[in-house]
C-alpha cells in the first residue's frame, strides 16, 4: 500500500489564483497581447535613452522627409523625428488609459458597493444617476467635460476617466448584488461583522475579477479616446508628442507626407489591440465557462 | 402590453430628470464667472450684464437649474453665441447630415457585421470562423479617425477614385453625395460591424444547437433553409436591439468621422462649439444626444418586447 502511494504522482492543490494564471498562460493572445503592452512600457518609461533624436527638436532642413537610415519613420512638417514622436507619445497614451482607468475605479467601485449594498433608496437614486450618464455617449460626454474643464492631457484624463466610471458602478452593484446573498455573507453578519468589514473584507475581495476584465478593456478604450481627445485638440497639447495630435497634424500633410499618418495610427492600433487581447484573454481566464 | 409600455416610458422620466442636472451642471465646471467668459475677450460690461440677467447668473443655483430646465421643456435650448441662432434650430439644421451618414454606416455595419457572425458560427473552429474573429478584433481596435486618414491615402490620393472631403446634398446631387459619404459611412460602420459580429456569432451558436434547429436538420432540409430561415430569424431580434444600443457608437464616432472628412454634420456642430466657447450649442447637442438615446432605448425595449411572443407572454 506504501508502495502504491509513494510511487503516484504528488498531487497538489493549486490555489484560484494559481488556475486563473496557468489559464491565462496557456493563451497566446493574451500573452501577445502582454507582451506588447510590456514593449510599451519599457518604450514609454526609457522614452529619454530609446529615442534616437529628442521629440521636439526641429530642423529645417529635414523637413517632411520619407523615412531614410536616419530618420526611420521620416520627419514631420517641421522637421521633427517622427519615431522619436511616436517613442514619447507612448507616455501620453499609457499615462491616459492608466489614470482615466484609475479614476473611474475610484469612483465606479466605491459608489457600485455602496449602491449593491445599501440597496434600496440609495441604489435607486446611484443607479437612475447612472443610467443618465450612461445615455450620454462615452466620447460625446468626455468631449462636453473636456471643453468645459479647458484642454489639456490632465483635463483629458479626467474626462475620460469620469465618463467611463457609470460601466464601473453598473458592473460592481451587479456583482455585489449577486455576492451578498451568498451564505458566507450571511455567516459573516450572524458572527457580528460590521457593515463596513462585511463590505469591504467578504464582499469586496470576491467582486475584484469582473473588475480586472473590465479595467484591461476600458484602459483600451481610454486609449482611443485620449488619442480622440488630442486629435480633436483638447487633449496634450503642441508641441508636447502625442499620437493623437500627430494624427490632427498628419491629416493636412496626407498627399505628400503619409508616413507622418501611419507610425502614430499604427501604434495606437497595436496598443488598443494588445489591451483587447488581454482582456478577453483575462476574461476567458477568470470564467472558464465562457469557452 | 399597455401596462409595460407605460411602466417602462416611466422609468425615462428620472432618467431625463438627471440628464438634465448632469448637463446643466456641465456650466458649473467653468473655471471662473461664467458671464466674463461667455462674454469673450472684450468683457464689455453691457454683454456681461446681458448675459448675467438671461442666464440668471444672481439667483440661486435650484433657481437657475428650474429657469433652464422650463426653457428647455419649452424647446428653448438657449442661443449660439457666436452664430447667434437658437441652439435646436442649429440642431435641426445639422441633424440631417448626420442622420444620412448613420443611416448608411448602420447598413454597412449590418451587412459586414451580420454576415461575418453568421459565417462564423456556421463554420465555428474554421479558418473562417478566425478569419471572422480577426476581423471583429481589427474593427474594436482601429482608431476610426487613423481609419479614415489611411482611407483617403488609398481611395482619394493615391487611386483617385472618390472624393477626400466635403458634403453635397442627395437633393442636389445623389452620385456625388453618395461617393462623399461611402468613406465616412464605412468608417463609422466599422466599429459597430465588429460588435454586431460578435453578438450574431454568439447568438446564431445558441440558436444552432437548439431542438428545434436539430428537428428540422432531422427533416432534411437544405442546410441553408435551416440558417437562413429557422436560425437567423431568431439570432437577429437580439442582435437588432443591441444594434439600437450601439446608435452612442455611431454618434461619438460622428464626431470624429465628420472631422477627418469635413462633413458639415452633427459632430462638427459640437467640436466648432469647443473651439468656439460656445457653450450653449455643447450643452444642446449632449442633451439632444442623451435624450435621443434614451428614446432609442425605449424603442427597442418595444421593438423586442412586440417581436418575442414569449414576453407578451
Amino acid at each position: 500500500m506504501a508502495t502504491i502511494a509513494a510511487s503516484l504522482p504528488i498531487y497538489r492543490e493549486l490555489t484560484p489564483g494559481q488556475r486563473v494564471l496557468r489559464r491565462l498562460l496557456r493563451r497566446r493572445g493574451a500573452m501577445l497581447g502582454l507582451a506588447v503592452v510590456i514593449a510599451f512600457i519599457v518604450l514609454a518609461l526609457f522614452a529619454p535613452w530609446i529615442s534616437p533624436y529628442d521629440p521636439l527638436q526641429t530642423s529645417w532642413s529635414a523637413v517632411r522627409k520619407a523615412p531614410t537610415a536616419a530618420h526611420w519613420f521620416g520627419t514631420d512638417e517641421i522637421g521633427r523625428d517622427v519615431l522619436a514622436r511616436v517613442i514619447f507619445g507612448t507616455r501620453a497614451s499609457l499615462l491616459a488609459g492608466l489614470v482615466a482607468v484609475c479614476i473611474s475605479l475610484a469612483l465606479g467601485v466605491p459608489i457600485g458597493l455602496l449602491a449593491g449594498y445599501v440597496g434600496r433608496g440609495v441604489d435607486s437614486l446611484i443607479s437612475r444617476i447612472t443610467d443618465a450618464m450612461l445615455a450620454c455617449p462615452f466620447l460625446i460626454l468626455a468631449i462636453a467635460l473636456a471643453a468645459f474643464l479647458g484642454p489639456s492631457l490632465t483635463n483629458a484624463m479626467i474626462a475620460i476617466g469620469i465618463s467611463a466610471t457609470p460601466v464601473f458602478i453598473r458592473l460592481t452593484r451587479a456583482q455585489v448584488l449577486a455576492v451578498k446573498v451568498e451564505d458566507y455573507v450571511e455567516a459573516a453578519r450572524a458572527v457580528g461583522n460590521s457593515h463596513w468589514r462585511i463590505a469591504l473584507r467578504h464582499i469586496l475581495p470576491n467582486v475584484v475579477p469582473p473588475l480586472i476584465v473590465q479595467a484591461t478593456l476600458a484602459i483600451a478604450a481610454a486609449v482611443i479616446a485620449e488619442a480622440s481627445l488630442s486629435f480633436l485638440g483638447l487633449g496634450q497639447q503642441p508641441p508636447a508628442p502625442s499620437w493623437g495630435s500627430m494624427l490632427n497634424t498628419a491629416k493636412a500633410y496626407i498627399d505628400n507626407a503619409p508616413w507622418m499618418a501611419v507610425w502614430p495610427g499604427l501604434s495606437i492600433f497595436l496598443l488598443v489591440l494588445s489591451f483587447n487581447l488581454l482582456g478577453d484573454g483575462l476574461r476567458d481566464a477568470l470564467d472558464p465557462r465562457r469557452t | 402590453m399597455l401596462n409595460y409600455l407605460i411602466q417602462r416610458a416611466a422609468t425615462i422620466v428620472p432618467t431625463l430628470f438627471f440628464v438634465s442636472i448632469l448637463i446643466f451642471g456641465l456650466q458649473q465646471l467653468l473655471p471662473g464667472d461664467p458671464a466674463l467668459i461667455l462674454a469673450g475677450e472684450d468683457h464689455d460690461p453691457t454683454v456681461i450684464a446681458h448675459l448675467r440677467s438671461t442666464l440668471h447668473l444672481d439667483d440661486p443655483l435650484p433657481l437657475r437649474y428650474a429657469y433652464w430646465a422650463g426653457g428647455v421643456l419649452k424647446g428653448d435650448l438657449g442661443e449660439s453665441q457666436r452664430i447667434k441662432k437658437p441652439v435646436l434650430d442649429l440642431i435641426i439644421e445639422k441633424l440631417p447630415v448626420t442622420l444620412e451618414l448613420a443611416c448608411i454606416a448602420i447598413v454597412i455595419a449590418l451587412l459586414i457585421g451580420v454576415t461575418a457572425g453568421i459565417v462564423s458560427a456556421v463554420a465555428k473552429d474554421t479558418f473562417w470562423d478566425y478569419a471572422a474573429n480577426i476581423f471583429a478584433l481589427w474593427g474594436l481596435s482601429t482608431p476610426n479617425f487613423w481609419l479614415g486618414i489611411m482611407m483617403i491615402l488609398l481611395f482619394s490620393v493615391t487611386l483617385g477614385w472618390l472624393p477626400a472631403s466635403g458634403y453635397v446634398s442627395p437633393f442636389e446631387d445623389l452620385k456625388t453625395n453618395l461617393a462623399s459619404m461611402i468613406m465616412p459611412a464605412f468608417v463609422l460602420g466599422n466599429a459597430i460591424a465588429a460588435v454586431l459580429m460578435r453578438h450574431t456569432r454568439s447568438a446564431m451558436l445558441q440558436v444552432l444547437s437548439s431542438d428545434y434547429v436539430r428537428t428540422a436538420r432531422a427533416k432534411g432540409l437544405d442546410e441553408r433553409v435551416v440558417v437562413l430561415k429557422h436560425a437567423l430569424r431568431n439570432a437577429l431580434i437580439p442582435v437588432i436591439t443591441l444594434g439600437a444600443l450601439e446608435f452612442g457608437t455611431l454618434l461619438s464616432g460622428a464626431v470624429l468621422t465628420e472631422q477627418v472628412f469635413s462633413i458639415p454634420g452633427f459632430g462638427k456642430l459640437i467640436v466648432d462649439a469647443v473651439f468656439n466657447r460656445d457653450y450653449a450649442v455643447v450643452q444642446g447637442v449632449v442633451l439632444f444626444t442623451a435624450t435621443a438615446y434614451i428614446m432609442l432605448n425605449l424603442l427597442a425595449d418595444v421593438a423586442y418586447f412586440l417581436v418575442n411572443p414569449r414576453l407578451r407572454g
